[in-house]
């Protein structure tokens, strides 16, 4: 196998006493597409936002298309290609939603090596996005115009506005109806068409299973499975961890 | 309209202004208006930081005595003419704004503003246990009788002072259209996101805080020819910091006029208030305006008139 | 120069009863509910002066001066935190703007103080204002020994209410999580009204301890925004026992610092407290 695009070796983090991760090892491959579920409270989103760099790991290596990212800032991780949306949306409040692609492409784009996008192709690369995510018709609307699932594509569209190498969205569908899931489904196997590596945390099994080439499980802190999703569901240790001793 | 005409029309209305000014025969105009206008740099200042990028800076005081007490050590080991004075004031303050926010802008909300309080007490402290600097007991400064161009001394200080606005407004209206300005505003509206976005948050705060504390220490520096004595309670009195925040919050933070608005109001009610009643009830008013429009219309003078716009490009 | 320590020591302990007393309010206000009430000082000074008020004019010993004034206190603390949740929290706006509205309180009412007062100094006078009590090399004097007993009782007493009482524990949950509050039919808007209530009724007594103490003047009120948050700082942010160990602290600092390097660098010890505190151990409240 090449070189992983993602390597997690050893992750621990700690709160004060309580050890929210612990020894977490994972390997993501460069067009992969990852799924990664466990109960509440078991760490999924303390591993994004470590691996984002919002929050510092004390003990583990992050390696990133080949080069070690422990201590950077997340705006550098970004730049680097690993974007990630939050689980609950996070826009710019006081700028529309245009604008909101904006800061993606003025900050992560154009401050890559090489890259500059004018003024003419910043507006043409928000039009394609807008229409990617279906956002045109409130292009110029706040985000407290949106509805919940055009705020979590909102939410996407500016993770992918920073044309990243890896997306992690995090519990991207939570609260929404079956056919909203579908739309964020459809959005994401484009994503993957387009090259982009997917982690995709969530809780909505059938999107996961659907969706994932892998399946990795976190439970109270640690990986306790890692493999193709028929197998991993029916490892009984993932049984035991979702429906209880 | 493009910056550079921005620029070009800020100082064609400061010749106007400064001509017109010139057909004034009353000394008292220039004193009053010298402080609305140091205001108006102040509250421009204070905005980049609090406005822009939603820092509440409560040490206003600190970065303007700063300046002022520059201008008096430079006066009294070499006499050099205030633009000198404005620039060294400005640099030093500048550099205490970017030391200032490296140690304390990891800090949120509350926080840092208690410690930009907290500097500013520190500071006051140093000056007045700093004999140098006449210490607790203050120190005389003479003012020149004659001024470069003008001649009337009084004159040549609005003059500066009016330059020194002018410039505050096109600096605050550069970054605010500018790719910086952008950044700024999600710095404001969410940190976080603001970086997992790309935006270096911590590199632009401490341009804002640099750039804050560089003007409010520019306003600074000709305040000792003006008052001709200066002292510790009197530089470093809280009455700047909470003007420098009502002014914006009143006028309008979103943008740079709001604080212009914010300066002539409040700046004109008060000196006609400590000329008609009495200067401890023109605090009074301060308080009592800044705490009614925060209550009653957060968005400032501006917010009343009409909606906020979307942003421009930047 | 060993009694000169002693003393320093002592009297600072005693003043950090007071300042346990003074900070008490910005613990439950700040520490607990995440109010950033900047304007506590100028309640306090506030309160010294209703003391000297009834002193002076109806010869009443200022303790029991701080007593009456209580319910008037929490009426207006009341007032405060219904205009703060009516403008501010309701709309999720506490930032800046909430920062704002306190520090504009904090102003108004120094000034008005000012207005009403003017700025000489005022004082109390009771039995216990004079005479000291001598230990060995250590004097004690009763003028700072009474304020540190009451400070240390209404500490005590609200600790028992935070701890014993329906109400008080609910406060303590609501600071903890107001979801979980919400969800046991409890609502955390009551609560956090009685708890900032009950945080500007300790005003009303800090401020008569503190014009025992020494004179007040309207804008003293300075000082102690430095110490206030210093002390509920370093004292970890409402917890009573971390708040009294860092209020004696500051006291034998600011004492130490007073007695060998002169008054002029009191200001400075409780905001430096603050500083190297925030920059150096702030045990969470970095991005919380």
């Amino acid at each position: 196998m090449s070189d992983p695009l993602l390597r997690i070796e050893k992750l621990g983090k700690r709160f004060g006493g309580f050890v929210a991760l612990e020894d977490i090892d994972l390997d993501v491959a460069p067009g992969e597409r990852l799924g990664l579920i466990g109960p509440n409270g078991s760490g999924k989103s303390t591993l994004v936002n470590c691996i984002s760099g919002t929050l510092r790991n004390e003990s583990g290596i992050v390696r990133f298309d080949g080069r070690v990212i422990n201590g950077l800032p997340a705006y550098q991780r970004t730049r680097l290609g690993l974007a990630r949306s939050f689980q609950l949306p996070r826009p710019f409040r006081s700028m529309t939603v245009r604008e909101n692609l904006r800061i993606p492409l003025l900050y992560t784009v154009n401050a890559r090596a090489g890259a500059h996008l004018g003024e003419a192709q910043i507006v043409a690369r928000s039009d394609e996005l807008l229409q990617l995510v279906g956002l045109e018709a409130k292009a110029e609307r706040r985000p407290r115009d949106l509805t919940q699932i055009e705020m979590r594509k909102l939410e996407l569209a500016r993770a992918m506005a920073a044309e990243p190498k890896l997306l992690m969205a995090d519990e991207a569908m939570a609260g929404l109806s079956h056919s909203e899931v579908d739309d964020i489904l459809a959005l994401l196997r484009k994503l993957v068409d387009q090259g982009i590596t997917i982690i995709l945390i969530e809780h909505i099994m059938r999107a996961v299973m659907s969706f994932s080439e892998r399946l990795v499980v976190l439970v109270a802190g640690r990986k306790i499975a890692d493999g193709p999703p028929q197998e991993v569901i029916s490892n009984p240790e993932v049984e035991r961890a979702y429906l209880g001793e | 309209m493009k910056t550079s005409t921005f620029w070009l029309l800020d100082a064609l209305v400061i010749v106007v202004v400064f001509a017109l000014s010139r057909l004034v025969t009353n000394d008292y105009f220039f004193f009053a208006t010298y402080l609305v206008l140091q205001y108006i740099v102040l509250a421009e200042a204070w905005n980049i930081l609090g406005g822009y990028t939603g820092y509440i800076n409560f040490g206003t005081a600190g970065f303007f005595a700063i300046g002022a007490y520059t201008a008096v050590v430079l006066h009294k080991l070499i006499g050099p003419p205030i633009p000198v004075s404005i620039l060294v004031g400005g640099t030093i303050s500048g550099l205490l704004g970017l030391g200032m926010g490296y140690l304390t802008l990891r800090l949120r909300g509350v926080f840092f503003a208690i410690s930009t309080l907290a500097m500013a007490v520190v500071l006051q402290t140093l000056v007045t246990n700093w004999d140098f600097v006449g210490g607790s007991r203050g120190v005389y400064i003479i003012r020149p009788s004659q001024a470069p161009f003008i001649g009337n001394y009084i004159q040549y200080l609005f003059l500066v002072m009016l330059v020194l606005a002018g410039f505050s407004i096109a600096v605050a209206r550069t970054i605010e259209h500018s790719t910086l300005g952008f950044g700024l505003a999600t710095i404001r509206d969410d940190e976080m996101s603001a970086e997992a976005s790309g935006v270096p948050t911590l590199r632009l705060k401490l341009i804002s805080t640099t750039l804050s504390g560089a003007l409010m220490g520019m306003a600074g520096a000709p305040l000792p020819y003006y008052v001709t004595y200066l002292d510790p309670d009197s530089g470093f009195n809280l009455a700047f910091a909470v003007n420098s925040i009502a002014m914006p919050l009143i006028g309008g933070t979103q943008n740079w006029i709001g604080p212009m608005i914010g300066a002539i109001f409040l700046g004109t009610i008060q000196q006609v208030a400590t000329v008609t009643i009495s200067s401890a009830l023109n605090l009074l008013i301060v308080g009592v305006l800044m705490v009614g429009f925060v209550v009653v219309a957060p968005n400032g003078i501006i917010g009343l008139f009409h909606r906020r716009a979307p942003r421009r490009q930047g | 120069m060993w009694d000169l320590l002693l003393n320093a020591i002592a009297s600072g302990l005693l003043l950090g009863g007071f300042y346990a007393a003074v900070t008490v309010g910005i613990a439950i206000s700040f520490g607990m509910l995440d109010i950033g009430n900047l304007a506590h000082p100028a309640f306090i000074i506030l309160g010294s002066f209703t003391a000297y008020i009834l002193n002076s004019k109806f010869g009443i010993d200022p303790i029991v001066a701080g007593i009456i004034v209580l319910p008037g206190f929490l009426v207006l603390g009341g007032l405060i935190y219904e205009t703060y949740y009516w403008s501010f929290e309701r709309r999720g706006e506490e930032g800046l703007r909430g920062l704002a509205f306190f520090f504009g309180l904090l102003f108004i009412t120094e000034v008005a103080l000012i207005l009403i007062f003017g700025v000489d100094y005022r004082f109390v006078e009771a039995a216990y204002i004079g005479p000291s009590i001598h230990l060995g090399l250590v004097d004690l004097p009763l003028r700072m020994l009474v304020p540190c007993l009451v400070s240390l009782t209404m500490v005590a007493i609200l600790q028992l209410f935070l701890s014993r009482t329906f109400i008080g524990r609910a406060i303590l949950a609501v600071s903890q999580d107001s979801l979980a509050l919400r969800l046991m039919a409890v609502n955390p808007t009551r609560v956090k009204l009685v708890a900032f209530s009950v945080s500007i009724a300790t005003a009303a007594l800090a401020g008569s301890c503190l014009i025992i103490i020494q004179p007040v003047e309207p804008s003293i009120g300075r000082d102690y925004i430095g110490r206030v948050f210093a002390v509920c700082v370093l004292g970890g942010m409402g917890s009573f026992p971390g708040m009294l160990m860092a209020a004696m602290l500051l006291g034998v600092v600011e004492n130490i610092t007073s007695t060998f390097f002169g008054p002029s660098w009191s200001p400075a010890v409780a905001f430096g407290f603050l500083l190297l505190t925030l920059g150096f151990r702030p045990t969470g409240i970095m991005g919380r």
